[in-house]
């Protein structure tokens, strides 16, 4: 398949970017706003020879998806933040039996059904605390058409790498926003696969990892036979009630993203450099604060933007180095505040100052252009 | 291994896990019975094991999927068809079998179960109904009679609840092949499990079975062996009898056969047929 070039929305790119990283099953529940990612999926799966099925609820959704990449096939679903807080057991079980799969949630604004057809960033803490127990998450935020194309693209890879679940957080607006999009040919994609069990299947142990920490997957269907289950489980993936068990198999499920967390977190630094003031900003409110940077640029105040590409694991690093550059931060997200306690936590003790917005119109430029002001009057 | 440990060895352990032995059941307990039903039916049937998947959910009848030496998946409380329906769409070679319990398949996993039925996606859903939460101490649960005894329908009240009866619910629903069985009725049940097996289509097989543990103490219906003695019973054969007619009464009647047996298209076959038209044009 050749470049090709859109002009569509981000719901859109997301499908297309789902299909180029080689997605073949898609199960869903129709939700305001990510309905066009389903709509899309299902124009377009039968021409790639996928399924798209559209399931009862969310559970059923999501635990289908499980099913479907246990056999093999790339898998996602897509919904919004009700329908993500139906998923949450069932992403507990895919981290447990670290089932590769993307799921993408076009946050509206919340709680309950909220105002569903309005954006919000409401939903940035759920992936990472949503399921019950220790884990960790990988999510997303993309912030252009473009982003919602490779972030997908991006999602599928870390989901297959690392055998773990990974969200694709993108606020209505970014779902709903339409821009030029390029998909690129499918000779410059990089796209990842698991690595799959080898070696004699008696010999075979379902749960014991590489140096990676991560252990190859055996499929159903293959010659290797194998019991995957929720319960705490042994390297055999036999269930146990023995308390190093239940130690060594989370610490590992959490090591595997915690270890390799420089590799998967993402950030763009726009006008850094010699930044008094930094705004952390991602998704849509990103876009606001770019504009704002460069008028506030204009009357010659020192101010860039760290954006958060990756929210989960969460850029502790950056932040920190951030921090100990500028003199104060201004979090700009569109909720009461989420990220604003995990930069506070990092940044300290350099002043964190939250830009709230939890409706559906994010912050726009001039009124995080008078934040910045205010900040830099201090 | 000797000889004689040779001679001791069940014909259907090839299909098991020996080394997670013992098993957890109770004594008295239907589900290894049912478990023993479902080997023999793939050993009858010649199948590929390694082409054969078998999940179940939570509970008792849940822990089954651990036992088979094949691919096996233990999902989250109610979710064993969803998992397997995702599994058979993506890949429609496999041979998908769930085998779960009354409360797993037909409380917290209700919606799934109708839903596959109305779907017809080729599956055989084994479901061991023992009228109690067993796993969890002997709660009542949805196939729990009326007035029936248990850890939360205590005496002298007992159930204020009335329940399904799953071949009505599953014929009702769209399953293309239904049958009920005791689990003493091992012959029986197997054939029908394997009639499931190969129908093209959502077979579901009610399995009645004991669990003397919680629901035969609470009710005092005796030990297991007594309460297998009633099962046989008051099991009353009447195959081919329409599906709204397959009355379950504990104490008096359990009617037993295979109830709805008809052809419908089905999921996987369409979902192929429709991509291949597609890729025609």
């Amino acid at each position: 398949m050749p470049e090709r070039v859109m002009f569509t929305m981000g719901d859109i790119a997301c499908a297309e970017g789902a299909l180029s990283a080689g997605c073949k099953y898609f199960g869903g529940y129709p939700i305001t706003p990510a309905t066009e990612i389903a709509e899309w999926m299902s124009i377009r799966m039968p021409e790639v020879g996928g399924a798209y099925v559209q399931y009862e609820d969310e559970i059923a959704s999501i635990t289908s998806v499980i099913g479907a990449s246990w056999t093999g096939a790339k898998s996602m679903t897509a919904t919004s933040g009700p329908g993500v807080s139906l998923m949450l057991e069932a992403i507990g079980l895919a981290v447990m039996t670290e089932t590769p799969l993307v799921l993408v949630n076009i946050m509206r604004g919340g709680p309950s059904t909220g105002q569903p057809t309005k954006g919000q960033q409401g939903d940035v803490m759920q992936p990472k605390w949503g399921s019950h127990g220790d884990y960790q998450i990988i999510a997303l935020t993309p912030a252009s058409v473009q982003e919602m194309f490779d972030q997908t693209v991006q999602a599928f890879n870390l989901s297959e790498k690392y055998r773990t679940p990974v969200f694709v957080l993108a606020d209505e607006t970014v779902g709903h926003m339409r821009e030029r999009l390029v998909i690129p040919a499918k000779k410059d994609l990089k796209l990842e696969y698991r690595k799959l069990a080898s070696g004699p299947p008696e010999d075979y142990l379902p749960f014991k990892p590489g140096d990676d920490l991560v252990p190859p997957m055996a499929l159903l269907g293959s010659k290797y036979q194998f019991y995957a289950t929720g319960l705490t489980h042994d390297e055999r993936g036999y269930p146990s009630d023995k308390e190093h068990v239940q130690i060594e198999l989370i610490t590992r499920l959490n090591n595997k993203i915690i270890h390799n967390a420089d590799k998967i977190i993402d950030v763009e630094e726009f006008m850094l450099d010699d930044a008094k003031i930094g705004v952390i900003a991602y998704g849509t409110p990103s876009r606001s604060a770019k504009k704002a940077i460069k008028d506030a640029r204009d009357e010659g105040i020192k101010v860039g933007m760290l954006r958060f590409k990756t929210v989960w694991p969460f850029p502790e690093e950056q932040v920190a180095r951030l921090a100990s550059q500028v003199d104060h931060i201004i979090v700009a997200e569109q909720n009461l505040g989420q990220m604003y306690y995990m930069v506070k936590a990092e940044a300290a003790p350099t002043p964190v100052h939250l830009m709230a917005k939890p409706a559906g119109m994010p912050q726009l430029p001039n009124e995080i252009l008078d934040k910045v002001r205010e900040i830099n009057s201090l | 291994m000797t000889e004689s440990d040779s001679i001791l060895r069940h014909p259907m352990s090839k299909y098991i896990r020996e080394d997670r032995q013992p098993w957890i059941y109770c004594s008295g307990c239907s589900v290894g019975v049912v478990t023993q039903m479902v080997a023999r039916a793939i050993d009858n049937l010649g199948l590929d094991f390694t082409k054969t998947v078998v999940v179940s959910g939570i509970g008792c009848t849940g822990r089954t999927s651990g036992y088979f030496k094949t691919g096996t998946y233990h999902t989250t409380h109610g979710r064993a068809i969803a998992f397997a329906e995702g599994v058979k769409i993506a890949n429609p070679e496999l041979e998908v079998i769930v085998v779960s319990g009354d409360g797993d398949l037909a409380a917290i996993g209700g919606n799934h179960l109708i839903h596959a039925c109305r779907r017809n996606i080729d599956m055989t859903i084994v479901c061991v109904n023992n009228f109690n939460y067993g796993m969890t101490g002997g709660q009542f649960g949805p196939t729990t009679e009326h007035e029936r005894y248990s850890q939360t329908s205590p005496r002298p009240v007992g159930n204020v609840e009335h329940p399904f009866n799953l071949v009505k619910l599953a014929a009702s629903s769209g399953a293309t092949f239904v049958a009920r069985w005791t689990a003493v009725q091992a012959r029986r049940a197997t054939k029908s499990i394997e009639t499931g097996i190969k129908k093209e289509g959502l077979s579901f097989i009610e399995i009645i079975g004991a669990c003397p543990t919680e629901f035969g103490r609470m009710n005092r219906l005796g030990n297991g062996v007594e309460m297998h003695q009633h099962l046989l019973e008051v099991a009353e054969i009447q195959n081919g009898l329409p599906a709204h007619e397959a009355e379950l009464h504990y104490d008096t009647r359990i009617v037993c056969g295979e109830f709805v047996n008809i052809e419908k298209p089905e999921y996987t076959v369409v979902l192929t047929e429709m991509n291949e038209r597609l890729k025609k044009g």
